[in-house]
């Protein structure tokens, strides 16, 4: 939990570290490796309250494993990273870390939504009980109340007479759009989309990209991992490119995809714009 | 069809049928008249042969010892299979916890039940009273560390009687019990690592704990793959009752039968009923998993509705 603000524009976390009070995610030299592969070789970043960061960048530069890293779903090998000034997945107690359980990184995750690129919808849950699943189950709400939510959810992303309907007998983007909503029923902090449209028919991709850019408006803090320079360019407060582990070059959407300072970012853009 | 601007599609050119004279397989009727001939003999066989004494089989394979027989053998197929799954489940989430203690120790097991016959089981198991006469709830090693304490007495709450709570029936109902969830264990964990990583994933993410994620997500969808293969444990398991006879259970189903057989000096009707009756059940049970194999292994839960209808 954030404590008080000590002077503004700082807030100090329960372990005693500094944060700026306008940041929800902060990674602090994150590092991240398989084995004896490398993926993330120190990544610093901040995504500021009511933000959508949108982070590009060639496969394999480790985009994906960073976006991972922040729910916990892959564990750092170095570094620390906050949400919401908490530090993810680690207790800090007298300079030491302590691994939290299971249902306590599950507790931190419950506050951040995320969305896959292949959906991952269950299967065997219409689509309300898609929704309505971790909300009864983790949140406890009632489950008529839960339900109305779900359906105001449905409305929200165009697909209101689907409530009933199994996953496999919707469309990629209609699946899409109940995953979104699904994250949303938490009623999350934060949002992460990793790749949302890159499984889609092309035709299909307008549909989901308007949910996202909707949910923008709404002041969700996003961070997007994508291929979808236009989305990036039109809804993104900040961008970032990442290469081969690292941060090589980031700020607004704009200055990044117009005017490329590093040759990396220059060579990447010319082959995806 | 065709695009804003395209001319009507051209209709297909009308064509004559093929017609062609079929290539002919005469050694299909040879092999059929060779087999009608010998299916012929076969019959002519069971009617002919005084061995088979059918009046008397007839006679004796509806008799009460037999109907209870098949009773018991209906029952401990149900509880043993009851059981074996819910063992299965067990050893399954063990062997997949990631914990080094509870892996070991479901792979032990595995290997242990899987690797002794059923018979052999079924035998040791109807002699496990020779092992324990009785069997004491306490605290273990107690006739070692009271005197080491310098107490007097045991730390034994209560004590059960061997041979009567392992009877032959619950000696040999737990060594096919036992032995079910070793092989259901293996069953259940091809179902858990079939589900996608991506749905543990979501669910993670939604902030669900690891235990209710199996509960609610996982093991629901290991379903589809872990019901039809428990079809065929429980057909087998029906068969495998009849080992219960060495235990021996002498109300079984095929120990009761072999006992008609053996006073009467009419053994082979006897063992012809027998198979008899295991056909019958199982039949029913064949049935019974061609309904539950097609439920679960139905993809469309209803109308598959138009893909293109989504689009915006």
């Amino acid at each position: 939990m954030a404590d008080q603000t000590k002077d503004h524009g700082v807030v100090e976390t329960a372990e005693g570290t500094e944060l700026p009070a306008d940041a929800l995610v902060v990674a602090e030299n994150v590092h991240k490796s398989f084995g004896r592969l490398e993926v993330l070789k120190g990544i610093d970043l901040q995504v500021k309250r009511g933000e959508v960061m949108c982070v590009v960048g060639p496969s394999g530069s480790g985009k994906s494993t960073f976006l991972r890293c922040v729910n916990h779903l892959e564990k750092l090998t170095a570094g620390r990273l906050w949400v919401n000034g908490e530090l993810m997945g680690y207790r800090q107690k007298r300079g030491r870390l302590y691994e939290l359980r299971d249902t306590e990184i599950a507790a931190q995750r419950s506050d951040i939504g995320m969305v896959f690129q292949r959906f991952n919808l269950f299967p065997h849950l219409t689509v309300l009980g898609n929704i309505i699943e971790a909300p009864v189950q983790v949140k406890k709400v009632p489950r008529a109340e839960a339900t109305e939510r779900a359906r105001e959810l449905l409305e929200r992303v165009g697909l209101p007479d689907k409530a009933d309907a199994y996953p496999e007998q919707l469309s990629g983007g209609q699946q899409q759009r109940v995953a979104i909503a699904r994250a949303l029923a938490m009623e999350p902090s934060l949002m992460l989309f990793d790749e949302p449209t890159s499984a889609l028919d092309p035709e299909l991709v307008g549909e989901v990209l308007d949910v996202m850019r909707d949910l923008a408006r709404g002041g969700m803090t996003m961070v997007v991992v994508t291929h979808e320079m236009g989305f990036a360019r039109e809804v993104g407060d900040s961008l970032v490119f990442m290469d081969d582990g690292v941060v090589v070059e980031s700020g607004t959407p704009a200055d990044v995809l117009t005017n490329p300072q590093h040759e990396r970012t220059q060579a990447f853009l010319s082959k995806v714009l | 069809m065709g695009g804003p601007g395209s001319k009507e599609p051209t209709p297909g050119r009308s064509a004559a049928p093929i017609t062609a004279v079929p290539v002919r397989y005469p050694e299909r009727w040879v092999a059929a008249g060779i087999i009608l001939v010998l299916a012929a003999m076969f019959v002519h066989m069971l009617f002919t042969n005084p061995a088979f004494n059918w009046p008397f089989m007839f006679d004796n394979m509806f008799s009460d010892p037999v109907l209870r027989g098949v009773w018991v053998t209906l029952s401990a197929t149900v509880l043993s299979m009851v059981i074996g799954v819910l063992l299965g489940v067990i050893l399954a989430v063990m062997r997949l916890s990631g914990n080094p203690v509870l892996v070991t120790v479901s792979w032990l097991y595995t290997w242990f039940f899987r690797g002794v016959p059923r018979l052999v089981l079924a035998v040791l198991f109807g002699n496990i009273a020779i092992l324990y006469s009785t069997i004491h709830i306490g605290l273990p090693f107690d006739n070692y560390w009271m005197p080491w304490l310098g107490l007097e007495g045991d730390a034994r709450f209560f004590e059960i009687d061997a041979r009567t709570l392992l009877t032959g029936y619950t000696a040999g109902l737990l060594a096919l019990s036992l032995s079910e969830g070793a092989y259901m264990a293996e069953i259940i964990r091809a179902g858990l690592q079939s589900v996608d990583k991506g749905q543990t994933e979501a669910a993670q993410a939604l902030g669900m704990s690891r235990s209710r994620i199996m509960r609610r997500i996982t093991l629901p969808q290991a379903m589809r793959v872990v019901i039809p293969p428990t079809g065929n444990e429980t057909i087998a398991m029906l068969k495998d009752t009849a080992l219960l006879a060495y235990v021996p259970v002498t109300i079984e189903l095929f120990y009761q039968l072999q006992a008609i057989g053996t006073r009467s000096y009419q053994i082979f009707p006897m063992l012809v009923a027998a198979c008899l009756w295991y056909l019958a059940i199982t039949s029913v049970l064949m049935v019974g998993q061609y309904f539950i194999e097609r439920r679960f292994n139905r993809s469309g839960r209803g109308v598959r509705q138009s893909i293109v209808g989504g689009a915006h």
